[in-house]
């Protein structure tokens, strides 16, 4: 049992989408069975996103290659907002960019917005060039143009991934989404590159051990919320997220595949906890942490 | 949308192709052209296939088994079930005056069905070999050519309403020569349903998602909504 910002007690573990995966204008039945959508992200200018080919199946995930397509801020706020509203489901939207001003700009504009309950910055895209300046920075940026809780997402791509939650923690992260993609490359028969842009974000359940290893070191690193992903395709996976330190569950690569996962997921979670002595998923929390009780 | 496990109720060999029959379940066959997301067992991702044959009770796919996904679709055997979403995107506007069909290669998969909801509408279909030709048996009134002669060498000189499938290289050709073209696309997809942004092809200088706005789009482009109705999505089962 948990509780959300407001307080109010919630049972379960909280179900989102990671963000990408999940077009909700497109498939609003599908968001709905969702606890929180997460918007794919959106950037202050409108991006036209990479050329084709852009995704590759692999042995055991995914890569994708999309470049960050869509609308920009302002079509956002104009075109979409109200209907992603009207959902019924909570709403976080995704923030990116290039800069600690994109961010700051961003976070501003929707910090008006009653309906965006959260922001998730995308610190860790593997599919645009990095940005000039560190998570933390951005971090920082948002945190003064927003009172909105912010989630940073990180890459799991990075040598000590707790010292980077501490950082970004201490600049003002309410919480974490771990992970982002990471990077990786696919040939085809003749040895050439599968995607356009020959790299793209690897996911799918080869990625579920990393995203374990990520949420676990962090879990011991800070004490704040973590949305656990990464592979997840079963309501066990999702468990296991809760077990090193999650404390909601997303859900991406699986939703192709399979748009009516969360609602199954949802069942196994339960009933994978109850196997194994837990009233609500949530209190398993932590159990898998070192150094945990 | 709908999703459900269908039975395989048949697989059967054309030419180096495979013919897979499903039951139909609460599926409906949709529009000529529309598609359907099939699972590939013991694969990460489903994948597109437009219909085949529609016989009573059933959906057919013509599977090309050149890849991991559509080897374990066409090694399907009767019996096993596998899930299946769909009909996704828009399919061919069927009102046209003077249909004419033009396929390539495996590209002849969604023509059986189009040509039954067209009254058996005259085809030409173009093939490698004369193995992948015997795919042409599934169309009815089909003049085939085989290469090096290409489809757009056996259109008539005033070919009607194309509506067309095939490589790339062959639409573009037909797009040059009947800019009223319909044309189905193919890409790699990895939902079908407007999630995940792989599909998209270019479209009056933007990234469309060819899931939604396909597969069938009009050869000269700008005419969106021209080719069958919009997808529709109902109840998550």
């Amino acid at each position: 049992m948990g509780s959300d910002r407001s307080g109010a007690t919630v049972m379960g573990v909280p179900l989102l989408n990671a963000s990408g995966c999940l077009d909700a204008l497109a498939a609003p039945e599908v968001a709905r069975t969702l606890d929180i959508f997460v918007t794919k992200t959106i950037t202050p200018s409108p991006r036209r996103g990479n050329p084709p080919v852009r995704i590759a199946e692999t042995e055991h995930g995914m890569l994708n290659s999309i470049g960050l397509q869509g609308p920009g801020l302002d079509n956002f706020v104009d075109h979409q907002l109200a209907r992603l509203s009207a959902l019924g489901t909570e709403l976080w939207v995704s923030i990116g960019g290039f800069s600690a001003d994109d961010f700051a700009v961003s976070c501003a504009r929707l910090d008006e917005e009653d309906a965006v309950t959260a922001f998730e910055l995308n610190l860790s895209c593997p599919n645009v060039e990095e940005a000039p300046e560190t998570a933390a920075a951005l971090v920082a940026a948002a945190r003064g143009a927003t009172r909105k809780p912010l989630y940073a997402k990180l890459s799991p791509a990075q040598w000590d991934i707790a010292a980077s939650a501490r950082a970004v923690v201490a600049e003002g992260a309410d919480g974490l989404s771990l992970v982002n993609t990471i990077r990786g490359l696919a040939l085809d028969e003749g040895l050439r590159p599968r995607l356009a842009r020959a790299v793209g974000g690897y996911s799918g359940p080869a990625l579920k051990p990393i995203a374990l290893a990520c949420v676990h070191a962090c879990a011991s690193a800070v004490d704040v919320p973590i949305v656990g992903m990464g592979g997840v395709a079963t309501g066990l996976d999702a468990l296991e997220l809760v077990a090193v330190g999650a404390s909601s569950v997303a859900l991406g690569t699986v939703l192709f595949a399979d748009p009516a996962a969360a609602g199954r997921i949802r069942d196994e979670l339960a009933t994978e906890a109850a196997r194994r002595g837990f009233d609500d998923p949530l209190d398993a929390r932590g159990r898998s942490v070192v150094g945990s009780e | 949308m709908r999703r459900e496990r269908l039975r395989v109720v048949g697989n059967e060999s054309v030419g180096p192709y495979v013919l897979v029959r499903l039951e139909r379940g609460r599926l409906r066959p949709g529009t000529p052209g529309q598609f359907f997301m099939l699972e590939a067992p013991g694969r990460v991702l489903p994948r597109p296939f437009s219909l085949c044959l529609a016989p009573s009770g059933e959906l057919g796919f013509l599977v090309d088994p050149i890849g991991p996904g559509t080897r374990a679709i066409a090694a399907l055997a009767p019996g096993e079930t596998i899930a299946v979403a769909g009909p996704y995107g828009r399919g061919w506007d069927l009102a046209v005056e003077r249909p004419l069909l033009v396929g390539g290669g495996i590209g002849v998969a969604p023509l059986p069905y189009l040509s039954e909801q067209l009254g058996g509408a005259p085809a030409v279909l173009g093939f490698r070999t004369a193995h992948h030709a015997q795919a042409a048996a599934l169309v009815p009134n089909a003049e085939v050519v085989l290469e090096p002669t290409l489809v757009t060498e056996a259109l008539p000189d005033d070919p009607g309403d194309v509506l067309a499938c095939g490589p790339e290289p062959m639409l573009d050709a037909i797009a040059t020569l009947v800019p009223g073209a319909q044309l189905a696309h193919e890409a790699p997809m990895a939902c079908g349903y407007g999630a995940c942004y792989g599909c998209v092809v270019g479209r009056d200088g933007a990234y469309v998602r060819l899931c939604l706005e396909g597969p069938v789009l009009c050869a000269s482009g700008g005419e969106q909504g021209r080719t069958g109705p919009a997808p529709t999505m109902e109840a998550t089962p």
